[in-house]
């Protein structure tokens, strides 16, 4: 076996995991953030691995 | 290999690049359309980190290896170079646009100390950190791609715990910030590479020039991460969230948990993973890494040794461990000691030393379970 047959189950994968959890959970683009965060007056919000809920 | 054949495998050669191009693209388009500007924007920073990372083959465990083992310096002072740059741009840019930009300040306590000792030796049973497994699963890693699964599901696990690990006792987040913030950060950075410059054995005190590419375009891309996110480069919290999804698919109640009951826990595993920040990048760099591969002349082709059934085992061990540790380390290479010292928090350097200290042990380790030749 080479490595072409893991790295293609790697991304097979994540593009399923993307699609799938896309298809049961669809995004509204219409309700989208400022391009950058820089500059657009919005709080940062999104999740880390250094940071706790509140 | 005669101008003949070169001629014919150049041949054979554009039609696939051409398509990996044309995908990748494709997908930050689908992405840009479908779900917002920037959530594409970051899936295309994601790749670049592939792109770079595989392209230059550059990363955080083996660097750290080639200095415990070789004590061959460079890619240490990459890390270095590359953290440095970014705190120059990213400490007084947070102080400005404080809220707008977040940086990954964390606290230090017993279990963030006790994650990133073992965090440190597994990373090194498996030669692979949290950006590392990711690049590597995408480039035909066998051990990697085992380990991935299994990274996710401990880093749900420590995600899970991760209160009562803090109750055993932690200072409160400690940080620097502002220009003051960056010339301690720049002070400390250049101690280090002092320390590691007398470390080096003859003949390996240098700095590679592939070594300061990477580090360059790394800070790059480490600041349009943050630019565009708002939040510093982090990878576990997105493997941690895949798993989430998972475990609620299953049937999983989390409510027993109190950091994935929390409101904005549960908002993101009910929302789609093209809106969290950690997951579009951690899939871009596996994406990148990918096609970097792909498009090297015979880069998949290489035929996957053998290992040992031990060897296996210790893959799925190591891999949660990465997962659980990283959790209650408050972040891995990526998420702690690069984005960690660069916007000035404390942990960082705290995870660095306790790291260090268990990637030392970790390269001891490896070779017993199979994974290499005994030295």
């Amino acid at each position: 076996m080479t490595r072409q047959v893991p790295a293609t189950i790697a991304v097979i994968l994540v593009v399923s995991l993307a699609i799938a959890d896309y298809m049961v959970n669809p995004a509204n683009p219409f309700q989208q953030p400022a391009i950058v965060a820089l500059g657009s007056g919005a709080s940062s919000a999104g999740g880390f691995c250094g940071s706790l809920p509140e | 290999m005669t101008a003949g054949a070169l001629t014919t495998q150049m041949g054979l050669a554009w039609p696939r690049r051409t398509a990996l191009v044309l995908a990748a693209t494709a997908a930050v388009l689908a992405v840009m359309i479908l779900v917002g500007v920037r959530y594409g924007l970051l899936l295309a920073v994601g790749l670049g980190f592939g792109l770079v990372l595989e392209g230059l083959r550059f990363g955080f465990a083996g660097p750290w290896r080639a200095m415990i083992l070789r004590r061959e310096p460079s890619g240490m002072f990459a890390h270095l170079l590359a953290i440095g740059l970014v705190a120059i741009v990213a400490l007084p840019l947070i102080a400005a646009r404080n809220g707008e930009l977040t940086g990954a300040l964390a606290p230090v306590g017993w279990a963030m100390v006790g994650g990133a000792f073992v965090f440190g030796i597994a990373m090194q049973v498996v030669l692979g950190c949290g950006s590392g497994t990711l690049i590597n699963a995408g480039s035909g890693n066998p051990i990697s791609l085992l380990a991935l699964p299994f990274f996710a599901i401990g880093s749900f696990g420590g995600a899970y715990h991760l209160f009562w690990w803090t109750d055993l006792g932690s200072l409160p987040a400690i940080g620097v910030s502002s220009w003051s913030g960056v010339a301690i950060t720049l002070i400390a950075l250049v101690l280090i590479a002092i320390i590691l410059f007398r470390m080096g054995a003859p003949g390996q005190r240098r700095f590679l020039g592939r070594h300061i590419l990477a580090a360059c375009l790394v800070a790059a891309l480490a600041l349009a991460n943050l630019a565009v996110a708002g939040q510093p480069w982090g990878v576990v919290y997105g493997l941690g969230l895949w798993a989430a999804k998972g475990a609620t698919t299953l049937g999983m109640d989390l409510s027993g948990s109190a950091f994935w009951s929390a409101g904005e826990s549960t908002a993101r595993v009910n929302e789609s993973v093209l809106l969290d920040v950690t997951s579009l990048t951690n899939i871009g760099i596996m994406l990148g890494a990918f096609l970097v591969a792909s498009w090297r002349r015979g880069g998949l082709s290489d035929r996957i040794p053998r290992l040992p059934f031990k060897a296996w085992i210790a893959t799925i061990v190591a891999g949660l461990l990465l997962g659980y540790s990283s959790r209650l380390a408050f972040g891995c290479n990526v998420g702690a000691f690069f984005s960690g010292i660069s916007t000035g928090s404390l942990h960082g350097w705290v995870w660095f030393a306790a790291a260090f200290a268990g990637s030392i042990v970790g390269v001891r380790i490896r070779p017993h379970l199979g994974l290499e030749p005994r030295r």
